[in-house]
């Protein structure tokens, strides 16, 4: 269970996010709805750890594991996945290479600890982590070049998301963020990226699925949906939420 | 002039500094003739060499010490020993190597003789039999590969031909500090169309004197040959005396191709101030692939000239400079002939209030025309402490020419690292991330063994830094 506790958030002492609570089962999907400004980002961004953000009160609870307070490698390490938003571009670093070495930090104990990386790096389980990396790269579109590219470099915005959601599969988190994993996407994209979410579902992951829109909902179906004002949640329901949101818009909301 | 009796022994020798059987023999502190007059009584050199040294060691004295690059103001050239003969014995007590460094040792996983060899202590670790094998195999080639004082003694008309011709004696205050009191360094031939396909490296020299402060490097390739030289290690090498000034001069011959690569990795107390220069003729090729991690104060620009046409030079130079440290490094290439090509990139990186400045010559006579030249320096900074300069150079006198030049300084983005340790890396292991792929266009021309431990280096010094 990933628990969240009034959880309160500022930047830059300004208060964002107010006092926000939700309790996320193995196996289920909540969406997070809500117009421009009222937090969600925040939200993902500050339970994945970004300095940039301060909770200021509240409690996340990862599996019975406190982790407000704890460096994003150690959420990361408890559990914790964050498909970002924008994803970063890291030139020089393949994406191969980023993936195997956030897998051995994530589970260090499925080989001995590497001295010498790169020369101790167990040949068998290289090759088989390499063969699983390019085929779940080939699933969702890409061609079996991607893994020695660099990192997200020139991907364009559709490709950074289904990368993100192959990392998701590589790394085998317990709970996911999908930080407007369906922003900028075309319509085969968004098919490919929900279509990938809903697997991880079936595995057992409990998701948040922030979104501006209920377009993805439709390929994805929450099995709770929150709506997200001014930093607090004004309203939860299932997945007729989302189609409730889809057609009279945030108005109603509005203070 | 001081006279032969103030130079006198160390006093665990028998006081007759020429014995041959003494373990250790070094000149006093301080440069006079008497020290270059020993040095060539040492080594029982032609007299044009003596001569050679003491016209070097003029030009030195008269001099001035160069007012741009790296701060040089501390050398104090009267307390630095200019020629301490290496021997079986220890040179250094393994007692006197940094703690830091044998961490850095253990840390790469060397074993303990070769860690004692890269410490400068003790003998090499290589065995005689690896050795000889060798020296078998190219000798059937016709390679000549010695330390430069055997090549003199052998095909002492070779050096005498080539030996200044790239680098004068009177080109700069260090080159000419060199030539005077210069000792150890490589001496390689290649005769036309030989190909030698594994690296060559100064390691594999028994009895080399390649721990010197001073070494002097001759390489000549023939017409239509090749070869890659690997200078020094990547492990860290402690220097007990903290004045490095090389000189290493090349020649590539027609349709040639000579690849020199360098890792420095020098104790934080050196000096490193190196001249590195070479000759390109019709068609020849050489490629410099430069880096810079350790000393504490660098001033290298390894220098194409390309002489005829077809001549390609391309230097690829990296440096990492962390707390204390000022790498001043870059390249050069001067176009002397038309349709010559160069390429330059320099990575520099620069951490925990460390500094690095690119500083390059793109030069092309007015005789040489269709010359083509791609200059690239990328500057990754680290912390606010931290600093990076360009100085790029640039004296075109043909217009017809294809010329391009790009300089980026970047800093490493809290969101990028968010990023990367959210994925589960700790923040020293993100930016070490970061660094490691910034410096891969360069590292990727390694041979393979210094690339992993050239990210594993890096990742090193990055650890404590951070956090």
């Amino acid at each position: 269970m990933l628990c969240i506790d009034n959880l309160r958030i500022s930047i830059e002492g300004k208060e964002i996010v107010k006092g926000v609570s939700l309790a996320i089962a193995p196996g289920e999907v909540h969406a997070i709805m809500g117009p421009n400004g009222s937090g969600k980002s925040t939200l993902a961004n500050a339970l994945a750890g970004h300095p940039r953000y301060t909770i200021t009160a509240g409690t996340v609870e990862l599996d019975s594991t406190r982790i407000e307070a704890l460096p994003p490698h150690e959420r990361a390490r408890a559990g914790l996945f964050l498909s970002f938003q924008y994803p970063m571009e890291i030139p020089g670093v393949s994406v191969l290479n980023f993936l195997r070495t956030a897998d051995e930090a994530l589970h260090p104990s499925k080989e001995k600890k590497v001295t010498h990386p790169g020369m101790a790096m167990h040949a068998s389980s290289f090759i088989a982590f390499r063969k699983k990396l390019v085929s779940e790269m080939q699933r969702v579109g890409f061609a079996a070049d991607i893994v020695t590219r660099s990192l997200n470099e020139g991907f364009s915005g559709g490709e950074k998301k289904k990368a993100e959601m192959v990392q998701a599969v590589m790394l085998d988190p317990k709970y996911l963020i999908l930080d407007e994993v369906d922003s900028g996407l075309d319509v085969d994209a968004l098919r490919v990226v929900a279509a990938t979410a809903v697997e991880l579902q079936k595995k057992g992951k409990g998701l948040l699925v922030i979104t501006h829109y209920a377009r993805l909902l439709h390929h994805l179906k929450p099995t709770h949906v929150h709506v997200m004002v001014d930093g607090k949640i004004v309203q939860s329901g299932g997945a007729e939420l989302a189609s409730v949101v889809e057609q009279d818009g945030y108005k109603k909301y509005a203070q | 002039m001081p006279s032969n009796k103030t130079l006198h022994a160390d006093p665990t020798a028998s006081g007759d500094f020429r014995e041959r059987d003494i373990s250790v023999f070094r000149t006093p502190k301080g440069l006079t003739r008497a020290t270059v007059e020993a040095i060539s009584d040492r080594k029982k050199e032609p007299a044009w060499m003596r001569e050679r040294r003491l016209h070097a060691l003029d030009l030195f004295f008269a001099k001035p010490m160069p007012n741009w690059g790296a701060d040089l103001s501390e050398i104090n050239f009267d307390n630095i020993t200019y020629y301490l003969q290496p021997s079986e014995k220890n040179v250094t007590s393994w007692d006197e190597v940094p703690p830091e460094m044998k961490r850095t040792y253990d840390r790469l996983g060397i074993p303990q003789a070769e860690q004692k060899y890269l410490a400068g202590v003790g003998a090499q670790y290589e065995s005689e039999v690896l050795y000889h094998n060798l020296q078998k195999r190219l000798a059937d080639k016709g390679v000549l590969f010695s330390d430069i004082e055997t090549g003199l003694r052998t095909h002492e008309a070779l050096v005498k031909e080539y030996f200044g011709t790239v680098v004068p004696s009177s080109d700069n205050k260090f080159a000419s500090l060199n030539t005077a009191v210069w000792s150890g360094g490589s001496f390689i031939y290649v005769p036309p169309g030989v190909s030698i396909e594994l690296p060559l490296q100064a390691y594999f020299r028994i009895n080399a004197e390649n721990m010197g402060q001073f070494e002097r490097t001759l390489i000549i390739a023939d017409e239509g040959s090749y070869v890659h030289y690997v200078e020094g290690c990547s492990a860290p090498r402690y220097a007990s005396g903290s004045l490095h000034s090389a000189v290493v001069e090349i020649i590539v011959k027609k349709g040639a191709r000579v690849r020199y690569t360098t890792i420095q990795n020098w104790s934080k107390n050196v000096y490193n101030l190196v001249t590195k220069r070479t000759k390109v003729y019709r068609d020849g090729v050489m490629e410099w692939v430069d880096g810079n991690l350790g000393s504490y104060r660098t001033m290298k620009y390894p220098s194409i000239l390309l002489m005829e046409p077809g001549a390609h030079g391309e230097v690829l130079s990296l440096a990492f400079a962390g707390k204390d440290q000022h790498q001043d490094a870059g390249g050069k290439a001067i176009h002397l002939a038309p349709y010559t090509t160069s390429r330059i990139i320099s990575k520099s990186v620069s951490q925990g209030g460390g500094r690095t400045s690119y500083r390059g010559l793109l030069k092309v006579a007015p005789q040489a025309h269709h010359v083509k030249s791609n200059v690239r320096c990328d500057a990754l900074i680290l912390d606010p402490a931290s600093r990076s300069d360009t100085y790029p150079t640039m004296d075109v006198q043909n217009d017809d020419v294809d010329i391009t030049h790009e300089a980026t300084v970047s800093k490493v983005g809290e969101d990028q690292l968010f990023y990367l340790q959210s994925r589960g890396l700790k923040p020293e292991e993100a930016e070490a991330m970061i660094v490691n792929g910034f410096m891969e266009p360069i590292v990727k021309e390694l041979p393979m063994e210094y690339a992993v431990e050239m990210n594993r280096l890096i990742q090193l010094q990055m650890e404590g830094s951070v956090g």
